[in-house]
């Protein structure tokens, strides 16, 4: 991939990254705040390894990303849980109904 | 380099970013869904052609397969009538999306400045070694030297083995603190011994702490979504 | 990266050789039309095993309950049926339901039988007749299969029908489950060949059928818990609870009609062959026919006619091989009754996996139990491949110079046990 470099790589993690943040921000639901969650992580990754691709950083980006996607996994997992605790005690998955202890 | 994989990479990157802005932009919470699984399944790609083979693998399998689907499996069983959609009013729309072209401007233009061709020594330095019974199979010819294969070197440093660096085989011992007297022959799978000497320790970290951390929060994890998701049994009142 | 569509060999023959009339091709386009040879062959296959199958199972499932299935259609044994129903189905109109989600709808056959066509990107027929000789190829291939319950999914959900629903709920969790004893199990002989990639795994056991890895005492098992997991993968009986006719109308295909319905058998037969040759590939030998008769070929005849003669005559066997568990499938299939979905979930939750994970931990005790026993000093001696015991492997593998680099390795860091952290 030597045509191509790690330029273009960046620029996909950038807007994976801008992407899963505007959408953490704009969504109300809960479940679409957890995937603009995995949006950033993914973008972080595609980062990591970019770089374990094209500079000194070897093998250690891939060790890296293999870490985030597991811990991804078990974040998804409990947030997941969570979600699904707060449907049931609100009947909606709207985050900006649980405001209950808003003074 | 052929042509082939430069025209993947355009395809897969277009639909890595255009699953990502329809993730963003639709109001369907299942569309959002399958949406997410095209970027995820794109962005393997993607890490397939940069020569991340077990990661693209991993991706696929923990990621599509394991989590995308637990995730649709919440969206089914809380999309239910007027869920589905939850909308955001059209200033929130307008205002968000301003706010992510400048921010997309800046994280763009921050990396574009930066030219990492000066920090790379030497080319995908992950990838390129065969080692232990891969070499021996790429001897043995029906397994092609092929870049990619970081399956064995991966392994080995969970284990807090780390050939890639402690056998000289790829990194230059310029840019580690290491001092390495063999010398590298780029291409050429060098596979010297580095000179074991009570003085000065040769061994490089691995991850074997970490992995074993990641194990026993997996496993906390585990019993910590099942608490949560539980059935609760209602009081008789 | 320079092999993303692996064709290596085709591609570097027509790149170095050229083809008539055309001269050389430059590196990009020998790829592209060794990649297409692939796709073409392995499309093939992917279609073939299907009809074949569909009219096994009717003649299968005819003959088990006393009946003569069909017998008009293409001479004596009714052989083009199969034919005959595609065409029939292909005609149908396609309908799409007025509650369906329209797109979703029509997309999602076609994730199910991608998902189980790129599974059969890493899985060799022969020796080194994979289209992708991956170094990851079992791994791989599992992430691929398991991508085929995101389109089940899809098809329930956009169905806009209750039964549909049911039956894709059913389906997944039943799929997520079943996945998990599945890999593991699939990981057995992985740990005894001590490699990812299918070719070498079949390779390490070639030789003769005492070289199996169903003879190893802990995979002996695990190929019993991996068949029953597969046959739950593939939503085969009695695991087919989403497509319980007696509750659930069809589960999830029951909006469906015409081509789109076809192309989800296509992709349940083509699933159960990938499922089966996998099985075949890592327990039973892949192409080795158990007598050594294909290594007496390759070891009188290294290169040339005979070692393609030899991989032909393995392909053969492996077809066969994988043909009878496809068989036991259809057979388990017509003589078992439906178990019910909680029965299902405890047999996976409460059996397979726990099972499972004592086979693995048996299986990766094992060697260094026979290391112990047999005197050795170091617990990780022999390079990973090597540990298999293989009396009459064909390939002498050359040694590369600097053999042993894993005992030097395992023996410096052994020899300096605050290596680890520096």
């Amino acid at each position: 991939m030597q045509a191509i470099g790690p330029n273009p790589f960046l620029f996909i993690g950038a807007v994976l990254f801008v992407c899963g943040v505007i959408c953490m921000t704009t969504k109300r639901n809960g479940i679409g705040v957890l995937m603009g969650v995995e949006l950033v992580l993914n973008g972080a990754n595609l980062n990591f390894i970019t770089f374990s691709r094209f500079t000194p950083l070897g093998l250690d980006g891939q060790v890296f990303s293999l870490f985030v996607i597991v811990l991804a996994a078990a974040e998804a997992a409990v947030a997941l849980a969570i979600a699904l605790n707060f449907y049931n005690n609100h009947l909606t998955i709207d985050v900006d109904r649980g405001d209950e202890l808003h003074g | 380099m052929s042509s082939a994989e430069i025209i993947l990479f355009w395809l897969f990157a277009a639909l890595t970013c255009g699953g990502a802005i329809s993730v963003c932009v639709s109001q369907n919470v299942v569309r959002m869904a399958f949406s997410l699984v095209l970027t995820l399944g794109s962005t393997a790609v993607l890490f397939l052609l940069l020569g991340a083979d077990f990661v693209g693998a991993t991706q696929l399998l923990v990621y599509v397969g394991g989590t995308l689907v637990l995730i649709v499996f919440g969206v089914m069983l809380t999309a239910t009538g007027p869920f589905t959609r939850i909308k955001s009013s059209a200033a929130d729309g307008i205002l968000s999306g301003l706010i992510g072209v400048i921010f997309l401007f800046i994280v763009a233009s921050t990396v574009t400045s930066v030219r990492w061709m000066d920090t790379d020594k030497e080319q995908g330095v992950a990838s390129k070694v065969a080692f232990g019974t891969h070499a021996k199979a790429v001897e043995g010819g029906f397994n092609p030297a092929q870049q990619g294969n970081t399956t064995r070197q991966l392994g080995l440093s969970f284990l807090s083995l780390r050939p890639d660096r402690d056998l000289n085989l790829s990194i230059p011992s310029a840019s580690r603190k290491v001092p390495n007297t063999a010398p590298v022959v780029p291409g050429s799978p060098v596979m010297e011994m580095p000179e074991a000497s009570a003085s000065e320790p040769k061994l490089s970290a691995g991850y074997l702490l970490p992995f074993e951390i990641v194990s026993v929060h997996l496993l906390v994890v585990l019993v910590g979504a099942a608490y949560l998701a539980r059935t609760k049994r209602r009081t008789k009142s | 990266m320079d092999t993303l569509l692996a064709a290596n060999s085709l591609a570097e023959y027509l790149h170095t050789n050229g083809v008539p009339f055309f001269g050389q091709l430059d590196e990009s386009t020998a790829m592209i039309v060794a990649a297409v040879v692939h796709v073409a062959l392995v499309g093939a296959w992917f279609g073939l095993p299907a009809g074949l199958f569909i009219w096994a199972e009717r003649k299968v499932s005819a003959r088990i309950q006393d009946r003569l299935g069909p017998t008009r259609c293409g001479g004596k044994f009714g052989w083009l049926q199969s034919l005959a129903d595609g065409i029939k189905l292909i005609q149908k109109e396609d309908l799409v339901p007025k509650d369906a989600d329209g797109l979703m709808f029509r997309l999602a056959p076609y994730i199910v039988v991608v998902a189980s066509f790129v599974g059969y990107i890493a899985l060799p027929f022969s020796d080194g007749w994979a289209a992708m000789t991956l170094d990851v190829g079992l791994f791989l291939t599992l992430a691929v299969l398991s991508l085929e319950v995101l389109g089940v999914i899809l098809a329930g959900y956009s169905s806009g029908s209750k039964w549909a629903l049911f039956g894709a709920m059913r389906e997944g969790a039943q799929m997520v489950s079943y996945e998990i004893p599945m890999a593991i199990c699939a990981l057995c002989p992985i740990i005894t060949a001590g490699t990812l990639n299918l070719n070498e795994v079949a390779l390490l056991q070639s030789g003769g059928a005492w070289n199996w890895n169903v003879l190893h005492p802990f995979n002996f098992f695990a190929f019993f818990v991996y068949f029953t997991c597969a046959t739950a993968s593939c939503k085969r009986a009695p695991f087919d609870l989403a497509e319980a006719e007696s509750e659930l109308v069809a589960g999830f295909l029951t909006e469906y009609s015409g081509f789109r319905w076809s192309l989800f058998f296509l992709a349940e037969y083509a699933s159960m062959f990938l499922v089966s040759g996998l099985a075949v590939v890592l327990f039973l030998g892949g192409w080795d026919d158990g007598l050594g008769i294909i290594t007496a070929i390759k070891t009188a005849f290294p290169d040339g006619l005979g070692n393609f003669i030899a991989n032909v005559i393995g392909l053969k066997v492996f077809l066969i091989k994988s043909s009878v568990l496809v068989c036991v499938q259809i057979w388990v299939r017509w003589t078992l009754p439906r178990l019910r979905i909680d029965q299902v979930m405890t047999t996976c939750l409460k059996y397979l996996i726990p099972i499972s994970c004592f086979l693995f931990a048996g299986t990766v005790a094992y060697p260094l139990v026979l290391a112990k026993m047999s005197g050795q000093t170091s617990i990780i001696g022999a390079p990973a491949g090597e540990r298999l015991v293989q009396p009459g492997v064909i390939r002498e593998i050359k040694r590369v110079k600097s053999t042993g680099i894993t005992p030097a390795a395992v023996k410096v860091s052994a020899a300096s046990p605050e290596g680890g952290q520096p």
